[in-house]
Order: structure tokens, then sequence, then C-alpha cells
């Protein structure tokens, strides 16, 4: 019988992926969009295994509008790289340097 | 071994599978393609979870529309991706080092984790098995989590002002109607009525 913990399990995996993936690909601001997808996604799984276990609907609700909230984000996201890349000429994050920090 | 057991592994090694390709692969098409991987088998997951309505949600929206809109993005903007990645392999201890604390951290709160498995919830909100999962979710959805319902629009339809506002270029080589202006414009100050005489030119 499959227990809760192998679902805990991947999603922490998947959440670990998805954070390697924002250090590896510190420069590549389409890379760490797709990475903070994985992320989101880890919590999903994470939010629907705990509502079958639990039996109880709330986790799947939730995890409804951490989909809205995703997709919203990624569109702004990929707005501003793409305002950003007519601005610049470039979407890596060494060149947003307008601000000097 | 159960054949449940069997589709769970075999979901779960399709995303993970993909999930480091999308992060590992050179070419960020293929990662856009990696992604579209693992949301099917994320998807396959959220069926055996019983989330019908979840599974085929996360199939029409990000596949169908994050990922394709990734994959727009990728491939309209003229990227030369070789200059971003030829400093990859400077961050790959970094970045196995912090996924080595985090994994640490993590095993050692799900070492022995037993969680509570006792439905503490509203009694409405209780799974139920004799109704279908699209229906049960909508009973609640529309009733108890309205204002959050609506919310969720509020957030998307902001969103998509933010995108158009964002991307949206006003060009100046092209001639637009200007309504405005023409309502505005008053007569006395664009029409003159001369008085010509017969015979004579202006």
């Amino acid at each position: 019988m499959i227990e809760i913990q192998h679902f805990l399990i991947l999603s922490s995996l998947l959440f670990l992926i998805g954070v390697f993936g924002i250090f590896l690909n510190r420069k590549n601001v389409i890379i760490i969009l797709m990475s903070i997808e994985l992320i989101l996604l880890a919590v999903n799984i994470n939010f629907v295994s705990f509502s079958y276990f639990l039996g109880d609907l709330t986790g799947q609700i939730f995890s409804l509008f951490v989909l809205t909230v995703a997709a919203a984000e990624a569109a702004i996201g990929l707005a501003i790289l793409v305002c950003f890349f007519r601005n610049k000429g470039s979407i890596a994050v060494d060149d947003a340097n307008v601000m000097k920090g | 071994m159960q054949p449940l057991i069997l589709a769970y592994y075999f979901f779960a090694g399709i995303t993970l599978f993909s999930a480091l390709f999308v992060v590992l692969s050179r070419n960020p098409v293929h990662s856009v393609l990696w992604l579209i991987l693992t949301f099917f088998g994320a998807s396959g997951l959220f069926i055996l979870l019983g989330a019908e309505f979840l599974a085929l949600i996360l199939m029409i929206v990000y596949v169908g529309a994050v990922a394709v809109l990734f994959m727009f993005v990728v491939m309209m903007l003229n990227i030369n991706f070789k200059e971003i990645k030829s400093r990859l392999t400077k961050y790959l201890p970094l970045g196995v080092l912090i996924g080595l604390v985090l994994f640490v951290e993590l095993g050692l709160v799900f070492g022995d984790f037993v969680p509570v498995l006792s439905p503490k919830g509203d009694k409405n909100l209780l799974i139920n098995e004799e109704i279908e999962n699209t229906r049960q979710l909508g009973l609640v959805l529309y009733t108890d989590f309205i204002i959050y319902f609506q919310l969720a629009g509020i957030v998307l339809l902001i969103a998509m002002l933010g995108a158009i506002v964002l991307t949206h270029q006003r060009r100046k080589d092209v001639k637009k109607q200007d309504i405005l202006t023409q309502i505005y414009r008053d007569p006395d100050n664009s029409i003159e009525l001369k008085d010509i005489k017969p015979g004579q030119g202006l």
C-alpha cells in the first residue's frame, strides 16, 4: 500500500531539484522561473497527498489556488522578462544592475 | 507488488527524472519539454491520489498554457544561450552543497515523522467516495470558498492586465484614430467661413 511517506519524500526531492536548479542556473532567468514552477509543483503534491490521506478536501482546494497564483506569476515573470530583454538585449541576471544592488 | 505501488514508482520516476533534466539540460527549449513531461508525471500522481480534477487542470493549465508561454518566450527572444551557460561549472559545487544541506535537513524532519491522520475539518469537506471528485470540489468551491474563488479570479485579471501593460509597445510610425481628440475638437477653431465674391478667387 502507498504510504504518505512515499509522497513526502517525492515532493521533498522535487523541491530540492527546484532549489538546486536556481543555484545551478543563476544567470538564466527562464530556467529560474521553471525551477520556481517545480518548487510550486512539489508544494502541490504535498497538499494533495495530505488531502488524500486525511480524507479532507481542503488540501485540494488550496492546491487549486496555488496553481492559480503560479500561473499568474509565470505570466507576469515572462512579461517582465520580455520587457527586460527589449531594454537590455539579454536575459542574464548580471545585466540587471540599474539599481546598483 | 501491487499495481498501485508500481504505478506510483512509474509516475514518481518520470517526475523526478524529467525535473532533473529541466534543471540540467543545456538548451532551454529542451528544458521546457522536460517541464511538460514533469507535469504529466505529476498529474499521473494526482490521479493516483484521487484528485482527478486537479490532474486534468494541471494538464490543461500547465501543459496547455504555462509551458506554451515559456516556449513562446524562449523561441521568440533571440537569446545567446551559449554565453549565459558558459560558466555553469562555477556554480555546481555551491548548488550541490546547498541541495545536500537541504536534503539532510528534510531527512531529519521526515525521518521519524508520524503524521496524525485524523480529519478535523468541516463535515462537507470530508472526501466522500460516492461523489465524483470534480463534483465535490465544485460543491464546496462555489459555497464555502466563494470569496477565495473570486479573489483568485481577480489575481488572474490583474496578472493579465499587468502582462499586457508591460509588453505592449506603442509604435510611433503607425497612424491611429484618436477618438478623444476628435470629440473635443471645437468647431469654432477648426472651421473658417470665407466670403468669396463671384468672379474672384480666394
